[in-house]
């Protein structure tokens, strides 16, 4: 479906085959820890085994006695162990205001896993035996595991200037007003747990020095522009150290901060000898930051037509031991917070705060997810309360192109949520009767919006250089990681729609801070959107010049000529794009391009509560419906139907674009029914993938998915960004099909069998 | 420092000998010992099956498998099933129907297919997702890998390669 008539292309549109599929099912692909080096040597990580504590002791030297062992390393040994960074969105005079990262712990500790020392050998084994060797002393300082009671008295201060990590908060109208005279109020707390990326690869890479005596760090990350915080770790010039981003097994926000890089560059640094560094599975799940749980107070009040009047909004996140990204996570929380609905009072106040937990950053969703659990269920109920029907409710306050946010955000482009809403209900149809006396089925709806792109004032861009060879065929140099959602493939099919040559003929390399143009980190939903539009800009200046050169040789206007199928065509006659080449040559004009693509800019959010102001350049919306089983003797819940429509502006490959849905909507639901990192006291307990319940091909219910093309996105042909909207309506959309199913309220994830047995109980459903 | 074990078996047809430790599991062989970096490192526990391996014909978990246990005996890898000028028509099946996005499951992924297929416990869709339970994708949500293994399924014996 689509809402405008969209040119037909010949490329774009296409499910074409990924290149990159056919390396990976043929098991060629190089993936981070895939390549070998003569004498190579293995780094491995000593971490604490306590959550907080203070240093008593750290001695390497037992281990400088285990043989193999070339060098084990503190914090003492780290040029600037210790980087400082701003915190981004604190109002004036609380919080920290600087956040701390550090490669190894130095004086405390505040994590269980925290790296203390690193060990490098010659082989895998005396690496662990090195790392065994490491005397560790610690005396343990109390710990602070409850987000809530961060901010208390009488807790561990984590960190200099205090356990608030960063706040954001704005208000806009009267909400103490609003409520006094609303038909229907909800005041609930809604509660979502830390969860884990669990991607196949864990963290992994080699390291080693080049010709030019630069430290070159291989490794599985969403962001080679990390080579500049290396070289800070180092203490060298940031031209000094290069990134490279091999295909990487999974991403999903896990592998946007660093994690093997700076031991690696490290390593290599001080022994000049190269070195790999694999994370095991179970350091993987206990050390790794997670997403950030959240505690989300929600008071909503609509008039007796359903129409928003006040969303009273309290977000507390719990951003674990070190900053990472939480105070940008947030920000992306409380700008999402109120939903895609429109209301005149609205009043935010969100906070994310220091505790021992393990630390919390970006995960897909990006602070938006959480929220939209809290303001779908606030929806649901609202409807309940008025005796509306929930779609009903959602479209009489959905958003529009040209409202303004309470943020002061305007919303940029067309916002297509009554014809999504309206094609998952039709799919949907009947409600299937119950398979036995004790199970109770159910429907439910959920929307969102997801913004893609950075923040405007960090005016992002992205570059790419696009080439024609001399025998026709097309290169493509450009340094988005590829992370598995098709970013490589995507961009293949920009360039040979505009250029006009086969895919098949082109080549891309991908993902090297120094010898491709740089992109950004692939994230935020934002690779196809930014570089998309840099290889769209770079292939369209490419074939500007080809048809100009071809209409001379053809003794054409330009305008007549076509590029298609690695010719230059105009009526009958035809240029094969290798004697374009040639004819580009012969003339001086240029057969290469460089074009950067800047996103939209705007001024810096101020650290006031009347700040006002755009902060993305545009949001993505979905809606999902689901029917669900609930069986109120055992608390399982089994999905029956699932349905996913989302608009993406245009599908550069559908098969991609389905690919991030049916994933994006799947761990979703993994997040909603099964998964969840626990902790005892601090310490992260769930250090097994045994323990860690992924979605298996049983579980996965089969998602059906509906595509819509606005032809409304800000990426290239329109498109929008599609990798990260599809993992939150899941969690809101189940929680009103066992509403739907029960009657019970479900206000916190994951609905494990005895959470759900419990709140049956407690609304006096079953047994 | 010579290995303990001087280790003999059968890789993709080829005959190979390694020297191993005797904890070496079968994943730390073939991937440190022999370089055979198709068979992926996903958990170490046996629970993700990116390390799956056809051991006579059997997929098996090869970090669950110590080194002495192979010794004499056949072992199958994903590119051992074929090459991107030559797919295997269950390879094939993957790439065209949306089976494969990061691609780090595929290897153990296919194998295990390609077992639950030579088995014939590929009569549904339910028995697919059932067949594959022990390999898991963190990208795709199935759809395409349940829809590539039915689609070889459903070719007659002769053309599956």
């Amino acid at each position: 479906m689509s809402v405008v008539e969209q040119p037909a292309l010949r490329v774009v549109g296409r499910e074409l085959v990924r290149h990159d599929a056919v390396e990976k099912v043929t098991g060629r692909t190089r993936y981070a820890a895939d390549v070998e080096q003569p004498r190579r040597l293995h780094a491995a990580l000593r971490r604490s085994d306590v959550a907080h504590g203070r240093l008593r002791r750290v001695d390497v030297t037992p281990a400088l006695a285990v043989p193999g062992v070339v060098g084990a390393y503190t914090a003492a040994d780290v040029p600037n162990n210790v980087l400082w960074a701003p915190v981004p969105g604190q109002l004036p005079g609380t919080g920290a205001e600087r956040s701390r990262a550090n490669m190894l712990a130095e004086d405390v500790v505040r994590f269980d896993g925290e790296p203390i020392a690193l060990v490098a050998a010659e082989t895998e084994d005396a690496a662990a035996a090195g790392v065994e060797a490491v005397v560790v002393e610690i005396d343990p300082l109390p710990v602070l595991d409850d987000p809530l009671r961060s901010l208390d008295e009488d807790v561990p201060v984590l960190h200099e200037g205090g356990n608030l990590l960063a706040s954001w908060e704005f208000e806009e109208g009267d909400v103490d007003a609003a409520l006094v005279g609303a038909a229907a109020v909800v005041d609930r707390t809604h509660r979502c747990q830390a969860v884990d990326h669990a991607y196949l690869e864990t963290e992994a890479g080699t390291a080693w020095i080049d010709a030019d005596g630069v430290v070159v760090v291989r490794a599985s990350t969403q962001v080679v522009e990390h080579h500049r915080t290396l070289a800070r770790f180092l203490g060298v010039e940031d031209n000094r150290v290069r990134v490279i981003a091999p295909y990487v097994g999974g991403g999903f926000g896990g592998k946007e901060d660093l994690t093997v890089e700076p031991y690696l560059a490290f390593v290599a640094h001080r022994t000049r000898r190269p070195v790999r560094m694999t994370w095991s599975r179970q350091e993987s799940l206990r050390a790794r930051a997670k997403r950030h749980p959240a505690v989300m107070h929600y008071v909503t009040a609509a008039d007796a037509g359903g129409r928003l009047v006040a969303q009273d909004i309290d977000l507390v996140l719990d951003g674990g031991a070190y900053a990472q990204l939480s105070a940008a996570v947030l920000l992306w929380s409380a700008m999402s917070s109120m939903g895609p609905y429109r209301c005149a009072n609205v009043r935010v106040r969100a906070r994310v705060v220091y505790t021992n937990n393990t630390p919390s950053s970006a995960m897909r969703g990006f602070g938006a997810q959480q929220v939209a659990f809290a303001y779908e269920n606030q929806m649901d109920a609202l409807a309940a309360a008025l005796g509306i029907d929930p779609l009903a409710l959602r479209r009489r306050n959905f958003i529009e192109a040209g409202d303004t946010l309470a943020t002061g955000q305007v919303i940029p482009t067309h916002v297509a949520l009554p014809e999504l809403t309206a094609a998952v209900e039709e799919r949907l149809g009947e409600l299937p009767q119950p398979s036995g006396p004790a199970r109770k089925v159910g429907r439910g709806y959920a929307c969102n919006l997801q913004s893609y792109g950075f923040n405007v004032w960090m005016g992002d861009w992205s570059s790419a250089w696009v080439g024609l060879e001399a025998d026709g065929g097309l290169t493509i140099r450009i340094g988005v990681p590829d992370i598995g959602a098709g970013q490589a493939s995507s961009l293949v099919q920009i360039a040979a729609e505009v250029v006009g040559v086969e895919p098949e003929r082109i080549v891309i390399h991908i993902g090297d801070s120094t010898l491709t143009p740089l992109t950004g980190r692939t994230s935020s939903s934002r690779q196809l959107y930014m570089s998309g539009n840099a290889v769209l800009e770079a292939a369209e200046r490419l074939a500007d010049d080809l048809r100009g050169v071809a209409a001379m040789v053809l003794e054409v206007d330009a305008d007549a000529v076509e590029l298609a199928a690695g010719e230059a065509r105009a009526g009958e006659d035809a240029l094969p794009l290798a004697a374009a080449y040639a004819a580009c040559i012969a003339r001086s004009v240029p057969v290469q391009q460089l074009a950067t693509f800047h996103a939209p800019t705007g001024p810096r959010w101020e650290a006031r509560p009347d700040w006002r102001g755009r902060i993305v350049p545009d949001f993505a919306y979905s809606c999902h419906g689901v029917e669900v089983e609930v069986d109120t003797e055992t608390g399982r819940v089994q999905i029956l139907r699932y349905v996913a429509a989302h608009d993406v502006g245009r599908a550069i490959n559908p098969q991609s674009v389905r690919g991030q849905i049916e994933g994006g909507a799947t761990m979703g639901i993994g997040q909603a029914l099964y998964e969840r990192v626990v902790f005892e006291d601090a310490r992260n307990v769930t250090r097994k993938l045994a323990n860690y319940l992924v979605p298996t091909a049983v579980e996965a219910p089969e998602i059906e998915t509906i595509v819509l093309e606005s032809g409304e996105g800000l990426g290239p042909f329109h498109s929008r960004g599609v990798g990260e909207p599809p993992v939150s309506p899941p969690a809101p959309a189940i929680a009103a099909a066992l509403r739907d199913a029960t009657g019970a309220t479900f206000t916190a994830t994951p609905f494990a069998p005895e959470r759900v047995l419990a709140t049956l109980a407690a609304h006096g459903v079953g047994r | 420092m010579a290995a303990e074990l001087e280790l003999g078996f059968e890789l993709n047809g080829t005959a190979v000998r390694c020297g191993a430790e005797p904890h070496w599991t079968l994943l730390r062989v073939l991937r440190d010992g022999i370089g055979q970096t198709d068979v992926k490192y996903g958990c170490g526990e046996g629970v993700c099956g990116a390390c799956t391996v056809l051991l006579d014909g059997t997929a098996v978990s090869s970090c669950l498998l110590f080194a002495p246990q192979v010794a004499g005996r056949r072992v199958e890898t994903v590119a051992g099933l074929g090459s991107p000028e030559e797919m295997h028509p269950l390879q094939r099946e993957f790439v065209e129907r949306g089976g494969v996005q990061c691609g780090f499951c595929t290897p153990g992924m296919v194998l295990g297919g390609l077992e639950a297929v030579a088995l014939d416990l590929c009569g549904s869709p339910e028995e697919i997702r059932h067949s594959l339970s022990g390999n898991i994708c963190r990208c795709t949500g199935y759809r395409g890998i349940v829809e590539s293994v039915a689609a070889y399924a459903s070719l007659p014996p002769t053309d599956r390669g």
